[in-house]
């Protein structure tokens, strides 16, 4: 399965970054393989529509699961419309290896 | 000649500016007066023109054909905005992002985009008791995208020759004030000596020097604030065509709906000079392109 999470750096040490269509950052993370990577969000530098370019951005990498503070409506219209699951980031983290933690002690609510 | 009055930061008197401005020339000459604020139209309670035409303004939204459609996903690829977006089977739009530019449509190698117009709000036109040719714009409330309206009432004034034309810009520097400022051949920036209207002043003058405008400067409400903002137009060699006083007669009359030119009949000739200087500097710069 593969997560994305919105994050302000590019480690699985950064801080998580509450906003969806203009995180600086979206951790990709394979949940079989364990294996990470960052990946610019384009989001990030568009003037308008951060939230659907950060979307579709999302969908093309393959991802099942997007982490993040919130979504917006035309980031979620296009989300849930390619059946990725939304979830918001739990009250207790704040690094990227929290929100993976809480993933394999099934303790993210899928 | 065209101009632009602008600020930058609202409520600094562009309006005010612009209406005694438009006032103090006719009947001598033939002014054209545009309110390009189309999401707060207000320069008709100061001129009263009669409005006899409506004209619709309206964005073409792309619809896509499911049928002929082979999501190559190129319309995805193209539009500046993300007003497209694949997912799945499927090309989703996003009508509040669209700008209607047509971008998708003239890229698509299928032929599957269809425009749909949708009305964003209307065009008004009229005259004034005074003789000024009117028109403003109103965009429909929740509709987020007032360019396209600006640039549909800058259309009607493209083929008409009056002697001069004044649009009157919104407040901010965003995209709805560079379309209003775009192909002008002076923009008359009003601010007032305080520091935030130092800052957005700066903001308007980027936008004037990268659009190659020539431009001058009114003060409103000398008086009020400090010195930062003359220091600043002095050591940028940038022109003070015109001063007027923070003055309880002034603010009363504004409020009553009544011009400069009602309020203070002695503005009517400051208006006319300040007319006679812009077209002097907008024929300097003519000579030195």
């Amino acid at each position: 399965m593969i997560l994305m999470i919105s994050s302000q750096g590019q480690d699985l040490t950064s801080p998580i970054e509450a906003r969806f269509g203009r995180c600086p950052w979206l951790i990709k993370y394979n949940t079989d393989t364990k294996g990470s990577e960052a990946l610019a969000n384009p989001g990030l530098r568009q003037s308008g529509g951060a939230g659907v370019a950060a979307a579709q951005f999302v969908i093309d990498q393959g991802a099942d699961v997007v982490i993040s503070g919130d979504f917006g409506p035309n980031a979620a219209n296009a989300l849930g419309a390619s059946n990725i699951a939304m979830i918001k980031f739990p009250a207790d983290v704040s690094q990227i290896n929290d929100v993976i933690e809480l993933f394999h002690q099934g303790k993210l609510n899928l | 000649m065209k101009i632009a009055v602008a600020s930058g930061k609202g409520g600094t008197g562009k309006t005010t500016v612009a209406t005694s401005l438009a006032l103090s020339l006719v009947p001598a000459q033939s002014v054209r007066f545009m309110d390009c604020d189309v999401e707060a139209p207000n320069a008709h309670l100061f001129l009263h023109p009669v409005l006899t035409r409506q004209i619709p303004a309206t964005i073409r939204l792309p619809k896509i054909d499911p049928v002929r459609c082979s999501l190559c996903g190129k319309c995805v690829e193209v539009c500046q905005f993300h007003a497209l977006a694949k997912v799945g089977k499927t090309i989703m739009v996003f009508p509040q992002l669209c700008h209607g530019c047509g971008s998708c449509t003239w890229n698509c190698p299928e032929g599957a985009i269809e425009e749909i117009p949708h009305p964003i709000g209307v065009m008004e036109l009229g005259d004034t008791p005074a003789g000024i040719d009117f028109t403003h714009g109103k965009l429909t409330l929740s509709e987020p995208m007032a360019t396209p309206i600006i640039r549909q009432l800058k259309k009607l004034d493209r083929n008409d020759q009056f002697d001069i034309t004044i649009f009157d810009a919104p407040p901010g520097a965003s995209c709805s004030v560079v379309e209003t400022l775009r192909g002008v051949d002076f923009a008359l920036l009003v601010t007032e000596p305080t520091p935030f209207g130092l800052h957005d002043l700066k903001q308007m003058l980027g936008i004037v020097e990268e659009l190659k405008i020539p431009c001058g400067v009114v003060i409103n409400r000398e008086g009020i604030g400090n010195d930062q903002v003359l220091e600043f137009l002095a050591d940028h060699h940038i022109p003070v065509l015109m001063r007027i006083p923070f003055q309880k007669e002034i603010a009363q009359g504004t409020a009553a709906g009544l011009s400069l030119i009602d309020i203070h009949p002695g503005y009517q000739e400051k208006f006319q000079e300040l007319e006679r200087n812009i077209r002097a500097i907008v024929a300097q710069e003519i000579r030195e392109v």
